[in-house]
């Protein structure tokens, strides 16, 4: 029977809805915990505790923690940061989905000789932990003239993610017919132009994927990005902690929460904006 | 004119030998169908018609001119795959034009190339939309399309009615049977079905384990065909193979029927007793198509069999007999209802009766 597995009714509203409603709720505590912090003010706070509900709705926190604050002896919020991160996430996330798709497109259709070689060796750099690869993008970093800048972030998120955006892109390509390509091969067009004209068009659900996956992983990249940027190259993550570590006085949580808060916005709406095609995307072709 | 000649040609992948010395000649205009089953290299072979695939070793030409070592592009030649190929973010008029835009055609000319297949092929209407808001035949129509748009001097199928129901199959066939009346250029065309092949072809090549059995027109494939493999792959159902005697009385040859020592029949063949004197007395196959063989009748060509099971098509009956252990399947008259599980008896039309070497398998007479 189709329903064998399915609960009955009575049983779905009595045990089912509130136990994921209880995880749901338990899930949500630190966020909520984190809003409404952010709009109490830094007295509320310290007099009672960090728990509780704003007496009155103190939406300056939120003015504060962009554009006023002091941290680094810098006098300007967190939305410098913001810039770099951004700055950091948009041509890194660009660069390295658009090789990944090259990558992919090669390895899954153009299977020259030793193309499932090439292919584990890159993907191996998804299993590579981060710490590993400190010292040498020191070096490297610091033999290209690239330490503390914007664009040796770039160049390390770049590197970093073609093993992901390789990963996802060749997978889905390996389900494009071959005859597409074969049928091109015959009408003359060439690596590129198929590229081009032909298999990106199809892209999309992955692209999406990659670059959701991209876009969050280097908006939220710590570890880099407070080894290798200082000062005003610090891209937001690593100003947070900035902003944290600020024990010459008291904790500000409104406004660190607040700071907090704008800090996750852009990869909120980039997963509100493409989060349905991702789950779509990555199980793309392993159901059929 | 040879329009495409094949000479020594082998493909090996790894270690397996896919194409073991091909040679085949080609006529312009000819009409020619590659048959065989999944895995004999038909498709290999078209594919490297096509310049898709290398060669291992051997030569090719088209229209004269080597083309072992070009690119497809460079060969002269269009295809049609049996997924279609379609390209799926073009609309139906860029499908048609991108090979023209690749090899840079004016666009004034790429827009009378596709008028002129537009018209042949009835897709005008369907010019601005995508393949996927195309029906089988439609989708089939726009690959054809593609194909012709480029005049070429080979068009080159892959099994291109596999995807299509059975109605739409017949349809397409015979289109693409008035296609080539029209059109006159040269196609080479594969398939695993025996009713394509024996529909379209002017001349069929039946491959095996990367060998081709035999080249010949239909009938010929038919009714003479090279050996057993190509009598029981071509027809459906294929040919019956019983074994027999040859035994020659008064200059007339006749196969003897035999179950053990005792005989069930004997039948006189066409042959003529001289063109298979070594095998007088010796055993051999009889090879003998369903349509030979009738429920009753008169004369002396009777054999009785075993009915085992009768399968009704509508427009005849297919009875699947037992003679001394042998299975053969008989096309009888559909109104024809022989007692299952019993004894009856049935005339052999021995006019197109073939005879087969039982060990090297091919075709004595």
């Amino acid at each position: 029977m189709a329903n064998a597995n399915t609960p009955s009714r009575t049983g779905r509203y009595t045990f089912v809805y509130p136990v994921l409603f209880a995880f749901a709720a338990f899930f949500l505590v630190p966020l909520v915990v984190v809003v409404l912090n952010s709009l109490r003010t830094f007295e509320e706070i310290s007099q009672t505790s960090v728990l509780g509900w704003p007496r009155n709705f103190h939406w300056q926190n939120w003015s504060e923690a962009w554009s006023g604050y002091c941290f680094g002896g810098v006098c300007a919020g967190i939305h410098p940061y913001m810039w770099n991160s951004l700055l950091i996430a948009v041509p890194a996330t660009i660069v390295s989905t658009l090789l990944g798709a090259i990558n992919g497109y090669m390895l899954a259709l153009w299977r020259f000789r030793g193309a499932s070689v090439v292919f584990a060796v890159i993907t191996f750099g998804v299993f590579l932990p981060a710490q590993m690869k400190l010292v040498p993008w020191a070096i490297t970093l610091r033999d290209l003239g690239l330490s503390n800048t914007l664009g040796g972030l770039v160049l390390i998120h770049v590197i970093g993610g073609l093993a992901f955006t390789t990963l996802f892109c060749r997978n889905y390509y390996v389900n494009v017919p071959q005859d597409l390509i074969k049928a091109a091969r015959i009408d003359g067009a060439g690596l590129f132009v198929t590229f081009w004209r032909i298999v990106l068009p199809l892209s999309a659900p992955i692209l999406i994927v990659t670059v959701i996956w991209q876009f969050t992983n280097i908006w939220n990249e710590f570890l880099f990005g407070i080894t290798f940027s200082e000062g005003a190259n610090r891209p937001v993550t690593a100003a947070l902690m900035a902003l944290d570590a600020n024990i010459a006085q008291a904790r500000e949580y409104g406004v660190e929460s607040a700071a907090v808060l704008l800090a996750a916005i852009p990869t909120l709406l980039v997963y509100i904006l493409g989060g349905r095609y991702f789950v779509r995307g990555l199980t793309a072709g392993s159901v059929k | 004119m040879s329009a495409l000649s094949i000479e020594a040609l082998k493909a090996r992948f790894g270690t397996v030998e896919v194409l073991k010395g091909l040679d085949l000649d080609i006529d312009s205009g000819e009409f020619i169908v590659l048959v065989g089953p999944s895995g004999c290299g038909k498709s290999t072979l078209l594919n490297i018609i096509a310049g898709l695939e290398k060669p291992s070793e051997g030569r090719i030409e088209i229209g004269g001119r080597d083309v072992t070592r070009l690119a497809p592009k460079d060969r002269d030649i269009a295809m049609v795959f049996q997924s279609y190929a379609l390209y799926p973010a073009m609309s139906v008029r860029k499908n048609i034009t991108f090979g023209m835009e690749c090899r840079g055609v004016a666009k004034p000319e790429q827009h009378a190339a596709f008028e002129r297949v537009e018209q042949v092929l009835r897709i005008g209407h369907l010019a601005a939309r995508r393949p996927g808001q195309l029906s089988g035949g439609q989708r089939q129509r726009v690959a054809m399309g593609r194909a012709l748009v480029r005049d070429p001097l080979l068009f080159l199928f892959d099994e291109p009615l596999s995807n299509l129901d059975a109605k739409l199959r017949v349809e397409m066939r015979m289109e693409i049977k008035r296609l080539h009346q029209r059109v006159a250029t040269t196609m080479v065309y594969v398939t695993h079905d025996q009713i394509e092949a024996m529909t379209l072809a002017t001349r069929i090549a039946v491959m095996n384990e990367g060998e081709i059995q035999q080249v010949a027109d239909p009938q010929t494939i038919y009714d003479e065909p090279a050996n057993l493999f190509v009598a029981r792959f071509m027809g459906s159902p294929p040919m019956n193979t019983l074994p027999v005697k040859l035994e020659v009385e008064a200059g007339r040859l006749y196969a003897r029927v035999l179950d053990d020592d005792k005989t069930l029949a004997r039948l006189p063949l066409p042959q003529r007793a001289e063109d298979v004197s070594t095998y007088v007395g010796q055993a051999a196959l009889l090879g003998i198509r369903p349509e030979r063989i009738a429920l009753g009748g008169h004369g002396s060509n009777r054999v009785t069999a075993l009915v085992e099971m009768t399968e009704l098509t509508g427009a005849e009956t297919m009875a699947f007999l037992d003679i001394a252990g042998t299975k053969i399947v008989a096309r009888i008259a559909a109104e024809s209802r022989p007692a299952l599980g019993e004894r009856a008896e049935f005339s052999f039309d021995m006019r197109k009766a073939c005879l087969f070497d039982s060990a090297t398998e091919r075709r004595i007479a």
